[in-house]
């Protein structure tokens, strides 16, 4: 018998973060009576989606078997430029797109950055991005002279704020580039090289896949993803705050993919985990919040999910 | 009497309801020399992974020294004195030599470590071995059969009364063969017990004192080494008389599809010239270390060439990386299987497509092509394999080997350069594989056959080119081609160096 190729993804690697989120789910309803009203769902998956949308990025760099820390401190700098870029032009529908295809750019530059110095510099990539975080956190700072960015636009809060079908723009937005994503991973060459470099490189290497180039790809693919979050969320402010935009989104990406089932060693992972996976934290800060937790306490919250993901996986394969 | 260092019990192995060994009885006496034969996927492996604790028996008992084993773990075989040498190595590339051999019982100085001492010792060890491995030497910078070496004196540093090696001399070339034997015959003296796996029933029939059938998990005979010769056991393996094992030799065509001209890379290769005919399968025999997978690795672009031209179909071509040498219809089936041949995490038609890729997508993958395509080599190779979606870490060496094979053939090309296409597979899998390159080379393709191993290449080759530390000593034709040339050109005895 043939077993379809749905089937086949559809394996324990899948089910696990699903069949916590369904728990999860169950529980944050009969602990909150808040929680199912569709107000907050949308709020969630509001939240998620800008770490979401990152994350799928990331799912792309930790299967070749890199790792990018500098998607926060990017965020921040690509998102205030753009509002720069939204202002002096003007702030009209035209200075938005505009400032939409800048900002697009500019991520795809610094992720070309990132990717460059790891794939010719032939340093390793937590090293290179741990660099690139602190040095686009103090771009950013140093710009904005430490204050806010803020955009002198009425229309720009439309992308951020707006609705389509009842359901908030940004998360159509991430539904779409998870499909994206998700098609690219499983159906295009792109997808099958990134597995097979991280899986092995030299295996890949002699069977004539170009290793730079694809490796270097995916860290500009994460720096649009970083461009179209900068985006959703100046909008959504209508400002981006120079220390506080971004903060921890590194974190959170990595924790969504590594929830999500996607090994650290790379060669394998689903865009589906990844989704789950942001879902999943994003319903924990809502409980956390929603039961009174102490918001200092909640990275302690995330901390403990990361890594009792990733022993509940170990056990998995033993 | 009767199993006095280890008595195996009626030991039977499941996976998932699947019997992969049955009712296995052997009493193994101390100092004893067994070898154990069969084809890929008879047992063999499971058997000894059964004895090292690496896997529980789901019948059966084993006494060791009379007592009955608890516990199938490989840490309690360890202490017993147990020692598996697998065929993969379990060697840290990133540690030295000395470092590797100590792992976990190093020797200290209070909390220091005592480095001057483990150096010392491994030396020791490895003299013993008659190699020259020096002790600092980080593993990944040494061949494959001097990692072999290493690995065999870090059982020697375990006191190891009982010694399993699974294929220990498929990397290594005669005179490194005869030294194991020397070493082996020496532990035996010293009351070491060996179970000892091979492909090559020559040494099999020289080193060990009994021999044990394995066919498809159940034990075929157990037989006394003097009563059985090379071709009674490989008729009790595959359980069939085997027909000719090389097809007939082809016939020199005088067409050139590539010719090589004073390539050199530097420390590596010196002036190396010959020429490919057109559907010819040329040899290329020498020791490990001669050259040869050098010579494999310049021509498809892996490495540079300092100097030299090479002309394919009579137009000079410039192969840059391993894409260009697609381009120009050269593939390589590398020696190494699971380290550059195939991923072992994807399955069969990932595997299949992953040099050729580029036929089966435009934009998307065509799936459905690609599983055509797999389901053809499948069929046409005897692939064995429960789906095509079946990831080839499951997969035996022989059915890999295929599919490394079939990966270097779906890029379609002209010239097929194969690097010990059969190192650790079985008889008959070999003998597929011979009957394969042959009938592609009937087709037109062309063939560079690089092997250690001396019988395929006389079996194999019209004519063999013979290289000695990066240099060609010798190019041999129709009666030259024999043992005794090959190895007085390997050697650099004979032919101009």
């Amino acid at each position: 018998m043939k077993t379809p190729k749905i089937l086949k993804n559809f394996s324990a690697e899948k089910w696990g973060p699903l069949l916590a989120l369904v728990i999860l789910f169950v529980i944050s309803a009969i602990a909150s009576p808040y929680f199912l009203k569709t107000r907050n769902l949308m709020n969630i998956l509001r939240q998620v989606s800008y770490t979401g949308i990152i994350g799928l990025g990331m799912t792309f760099v930790i299967i070749t078997g890199g790792i990018d820390l500098s998607v926060g401190s990017m965020t921040a700098l690509v998102g205030g430029i753009a509002i720069l870029v939204l202002n002096a032009l003007g702030g009209g529908i035209w200075a938005i797109i505009v400032a939409v295809l800048a900002a697009i750019g500019i991520g795809a530059g610094f992720g070309a950055i990132n990717g460059l110095v790891i794939t010719k510099g032939r340093v390793a990539p937590f090293i290179v991005t741990l660099g690139t975080m602190a040095i686009y956190r103090s771009l950013t700072l140093y710009i904005s002279g430490a204050g806010e960015f803020r955009s002198q636009s009425d229309l720009f809060p439309e992308l951020g704020m707006g609705y389509f079908l009842g359901i908030p723009i940004p998360v159509w937005i991430f539904i779409g580039l998870a499909v994206l994503f998700s098609v690219i991973l499983n159906h295009t060459r792109y997808g099958r090289y990134i597995c097979a470099i991280g899986s092995n490189e030299r295996v890949a290497k002699y069977a004539a896949i170009k290793i730079d180039r694809i490796r270097f790809l995916a860290y500009v693919i994460i720096g649009v993803t970083v461009a179209v979050t900068a985006v959703l969320l100046s909008s959504r402010l209508n400002s981006i705050s120079s220390s506080n935009a971004g903060q921890n989104y590194e974190l959170d990406a990595i924790a969504a993919v590594i929830i999500g089932g996607t090994a650290m060693s790379g060669g394998s992972g689903t865009i589906f985990g990844t989704v789950i996976g942001a879902i999943i934290l994003g319903i924990v800060n809502n409980m956390l919040n929603m039961l009174g937790v102490s918001p200092y306490l909640q990275g302690t919250v995330k901390g403990l999910v990361i890594i009792g993901a990733v022993l509940i996986q170990r056990k998995k394969k033993q | 009497m009767g199993g006095d260092i280890l008595r195996i019990e009626g030991i039977s192995k499941e996976f998932s309801k699947v019997r992969v060994l049955n009712n296995v009885q052997l009493d193994i006496e101390k100092g004893e020399v067994v070898g154990i034969i069969g084809e890929n996927g008879a047992g063999k492996s499971t058997l000894i992974k059964i004895i090292s604790g690496i896997y529980t028996p789901t019948e059966g008992e084993l006494y060791f020294e009379g007592k009955r084993i608890e516990e199938f773990n490989p840490l309690n075989a360890r202490k017993l004195g147990i020692s598996l040498i697998p065929q993969e190595f379990n060697l840290i590339g990133e540690l030295t030599v000395f470092e590797n051999i100590f792992l976990g019982k190093e020797y200290r100085k209070k909390v220091l470590l005592n480095k001057r001492r483990m150096i010392e010792r491994t030396k020791e060890l490895l003299a013993e071995l008659h190699t020259q491995i020096d002790p600092t030497e980080k593993i990944q910078n040494l061949s494959v059969a001097q990692k072999q070496m290493v690995e065999i004196a870090k059982s020697l540093a375990y006191d190891s009364k009982f010694l399993i090696m699974d294929e220990p001399t498929t990397v290594l070339t005669g005179s490194e063969i005869e030294v194991l034997f020397k070493i082996m015959n020496k532990l035996k003296e010293r009351g070491v017990t060996i179970i000892y796996i091979s492909h090559k029933l020559k040494e099999i029939k020289t080193i060990c004192d009994r021999v044990m059938v394995l066919r498809d998990g159940e034990q075929i005979v157990v037989e006394a080494i003097e009563n059985v010769d090379e071709h009674r056991m490989a008729t009790l393996m595959v359980g069939r008389e085997l027909s000719q094992i090389f097809p007939p030799k082809l016939n020199i065509a005088d067409e050139k599809v590539l010719e090589v001209e004073n390539i050199s890379v530097r420390g590596k290769l010196k002036d190396i010239s010959f020429d490919l005919r057109k559907g010819e399968i040329l040899g290329f025999a020498g020791l490990v270390g001669a050259g040869r997978t050098e010579m494999a690795e310049t021509l498809i672009g892996i490495r540079k060439k300092s100097s030299g031209a090479v002309r394919i179909n009579g137009k000079e071509v410039t192969i840059r990386n391993p894409g260009d040498s697609i381009r120009k219809k050269l593939a390589y089936l590398s020696e190494d299987r699971q380290g550059t041949g195939i991923i072992t995490s994807f399955d069969i038609i990932e595997n299949i497509t992953l040099s050729s890729l580029p036929e089966y997508a435009r934009i998307l993958i065509d799936h459905k092509k690609e599983r055509a395509a797999a389901q053809y080599y499948v069929d046409s190779f005897k692939i064995k394999a429960a789906s095509l979606q079946t990831a080839l870490e499951f997969f035996s060496g022989g059915n890999q080997q295929k599919v490394s094979l079939a990966k270097s053939l779906d890029t379609k090309p002209e010239i097929l350069i194969v690097d010990e296409p059969t190192r650790g597979i079985d008889v008959n899998a070999k003998r597929e594989i011979y009957y394969f390159l042959n009938e592609l080379a009937q087709k037109g393709i062309s063939c560079i056959f690089i092997s250690s191993e001396l019988e395929e290449i006389i079996g194999m080759c019209s004519r063999v080119v013979v290289m000695k530390e990066g240099k060609i000593t010798g190019i041999l034709q129709g009666n030259d081609i024999n043992e005794e040339e090959i190895m007085l050109h390997a050697t650099g005895l004979k032919g101009v160096a």
